[in-house]
């Protein structure tokens, strides 16, 4: 690269609630309907960055913005957020994200050997993507389905327990395009959206958090010690 | 056989394929339990809930009423429901968000109009795709059915519900992480005190925070009242509770068992139940309540379900679920793979957590692998030590929340119960189970 660095816009163009550029008007709607349930628009921001993934399969630099301006917080603290969770995942990730639990009860039902197995059958490692894109393989720790032991999740959807003849059907059944109906590509989490706002108006949760802001003073207030010392 | 047959609390419509429409939950007395709440004062519901002595189902096992009258003291903003559930071999409420969504919703409304809140907020762990899907649904037809939203049922009484997908994240589970989550931001435990979020919690207004279980119990209660739920268990552990059996059974699975009557070897060995150990093999020893608490052995299989039982004996409940590993299982692996565990999840904020469950993960890592020391036995003590002094139980803390003091358990009762396999593995280069 022999182009210089752009520099940085200034910050405070940064937290100027700018248009979203990147996310669809779709997205962007959807986007705007789930800020409407929160009380504080942060809030909003990790659902948000599952959004962005349903739309690019992954959470790229350019819906960190949107998301940001969408949210009133600056790019780099979306980032901040987005990297502290396993599933918001700030680099490419593979059509199916395939999960293998390996953690205490999937160990006992032989999840290292499964995992081995699909190491050796994909030809990567795990955290790796298959170079077709179609697949990224991950150890995972426990996903809440253990009596379904080695535990196996696409696109964090259960596919049952899996034995190593099992696991290669399932990747063929991904790669065939098998199982598209019941197995969204990855960033897709929830297909059923919410059907309605909300009800109760947002004026009465504010004059709650009010009321609750003074009840509290009041109760400083009274258990402050009368001849307190100090400024 | 000390198996009773207790009412089916929670479980009772498991057996349906279609236990999670508006439907089946309508015609096996869905709604009914809020019907009857809204006709009394928010007072009485929480009294039912008080005489239930319903103790919370996450882990801490936190008497639920006693945490709703801290907050009726003063007026609580919101309700948050804790479905982040990622102990490692925790799955009830898996089952009961998927299969049971709309006894979550009443159970959450009944709570909201006993604290008077208007807006509840539903966590569920992101890795939940179908039971985000599900109790969305659930949620979208109990709107249109009148039993969330405005004036619901025509009792005056209005909250909205809002289910919230988390994104991956075991420490979410902590309730003060799981507020920071909500709000945005990444899953640091608060510093304590307040110890609970009846003083700060999301935004910083009072805030309740209970279990999914916990919450699906409320449908039952109220339409039977507390004292039928208190007349189940014993002691403390009053009515059924969700146990979530895996590894070395026939039967892995969610069982729902009357509290302090039956013990973990009905709940492993009787046939209706785990079934027993495959392979015609013994039982090494048995995880009682998560990942974060110290194993039995086969001399504690008589202990009963009950709260106060497994902490008298060293233990805790804890989550509700059991781990068997039969007496083909290696312990070093099996603490190490908990202890890796507790390294990958530790949020990173407290010194002791983050640094010593890498350590530790590091020298059992390495014990395993044939590369060993005899001193490696000490220095693990000696590390744990510094996470939780003394290594009591209940732990010391030494860190913002209680995953640091989790992590020592599954070494030190490694290291208690089979040193001599330690050893092995040090004094033979290797793993003998490999």
């Amino acid at each position: 690269m022999t182009e210089p660095t752009p520099l940085a816009p200034p910050r405070r163009a940064a937290l100027a609630p700018a248009a979203p550029t990147h996310l669809s008007a779709d997205v962007v709607a959807r986007a705007r309907q789930l800020i409407g349930l929160y009380p504080e628009p942060r809030s909003a921001l990790i659902p948000l960055c599952h959004l962005a993934q349903e739309q690019d399969g992954w959470l790229t630099p350019e819906a960190m913005v949107d998301i940001a301006g969408l949210v009133g917080v600056t790019p780099s603290e979306v980032l901040g957020t987005a990297s502290f969770y396993d599933m918001l995942h700030t680099e490419p990730v593979g059509r199916y994200v395939v999960a293998v639990c390996t953690n205490i009860a999937c160990l006992l039902g032989g999840a290292g050997e499964l995992l081995e197995h699909a190491e050796d059958s994909l030809g990567i490692g795990a955290g790796g993507t298959t170079p077709d894109g179609t697949v990224t393989l991950e150890e995972a720790e426990c996903l809440a389905d253990c009596d379904r032991a080695p535990c196996v999740q696409v696109n964090h959807r259960y596919v049952g327990a899996q034995s190593p003849e099992s696991f290669d059907r399932l990747i063929d059944e991904l790669r065939s395009g098998a199982r598209d109906a019941d197995i969204p590509p990855h960033g897709t989490l929830i297909r059923v959206h919410r059907a309605n706002g909300l009800a109760v108006d947002p004026d009465v949760v504010v004059e709650e958090r009010r009321a609750a802001a003074e009840a509290k003073a009041a109760r400083e207030a009274a258990a402050a010690p009368a001849t307190g010392g100090g400024a | 056989m000390a198996i009773t047959d207790p009412p089916k609390i929670v479980t009772s419509r498991i057996g349906y394929d279609d236990s999670h429409t508006l439907e089946r939950y309508l015609a096996t007395g869905g709604y009914e339990g809020l019907r009857k709440a809204l006709a009394m004062t928010p007072e009485a519901v929480a009294a039912e809930v008080d005489a239930a002595s319903l103790l919370g189902r996450g882990g801490a096992g936190f008497p639920a009423g006693r945490k709703w009258s801290m907050l009726r003291k003063a007026p609580v903003t919101y309700l948050v429901v804790n479905g982040d559930e990622s102990e490692p071999a925790t799955f009830k409420d898996h089952l009961l968000v998927e299969r049971d969504p709309h006894q979550l919703v009443e159970g959450v409304v009944i709570a909201a109009f006993a604290l008077q809140v208007s807006q509840v907020f539903i966590f569920l762990r992101g890795e939940f795709a179908l039971g985000l899907e599900r109790v969305q649904a659930a949620l979208n037809d109990a709107y249109a059915h009148g039993a969330v939203g405005r004036d619901i049922f025509g009792s005056g009484f209005s909250v909205d519900v809002v289910v919230h997908p988390g994104a991956g994240a075991y420490i979410c589970g902590e309730e003060t992480a799981l507020l920071e989550s909500l709000e945005g931001k990444r899953g640091f435990p608060r510093i304590k005190p307040p110890f609970f979020p009846a003083a700060i919690g999301l935004y910083g207004d009072p805030t309740v925070v209970n279990n999914v279980e916990t919450m699906s119990n409320l449908p039952w209660i109220v339409r039977n009242g507390g004292a039928a739920f208190a007349a189940l268990g014993g002691g403390r552990s009053t009515g059924t509770r969700l146990f979530a059996l895996a590894g070395h059974v026939h039967n892995p699975g969610v069982y729902e068992l009357e509290m302090v009557t039956t013990t973990f070897d009905d709940l492993i060995n009787a046939p209706v139940l785990g079934g027993g150990i495959p392979h015609g093999r013994g039982l090494k020893a048995f995880i009682p309540g998560g990942v974060s608490a110290p194993w039995f052995g086969p001399d504690q299989l008589d202990l009963p379900l009950g709260q106060d039982e497994v902490a008298e004996a060293g233990s805790m409940l804890g989550s509700g679920s059991v781990v068997v590993m039969d007496d083909h299982t290696c312990a070093v692996r099996a603490a190490w793979r908990i202890t890796k565990f507790f390294s990958r999840e530790s949020c990173g904020q407290c010194t002791p957590c983050r640094e010593g469950s890498g350590w530790l993960e590091r020298i059992m890592d390495r014990i395993e692998r044939g590369e060993g020391r005899e001193a490696d036995l000490d220095l693990l003590l000696d590390a744990c030590d510094n996470i939780a002094p003394g290594l009591t139980w209940p732990p010391q803390q030494t860190t913002i929340c209680v995953l640091g003091s989790s992590i020592p358990s599954s070494i030190s009762s490694a290291i208690t119960m089979f040193r001599d396999e330690f050893l092995v593995h040090i004094k033979e280069g290797g793993c003998p189970y490999d």
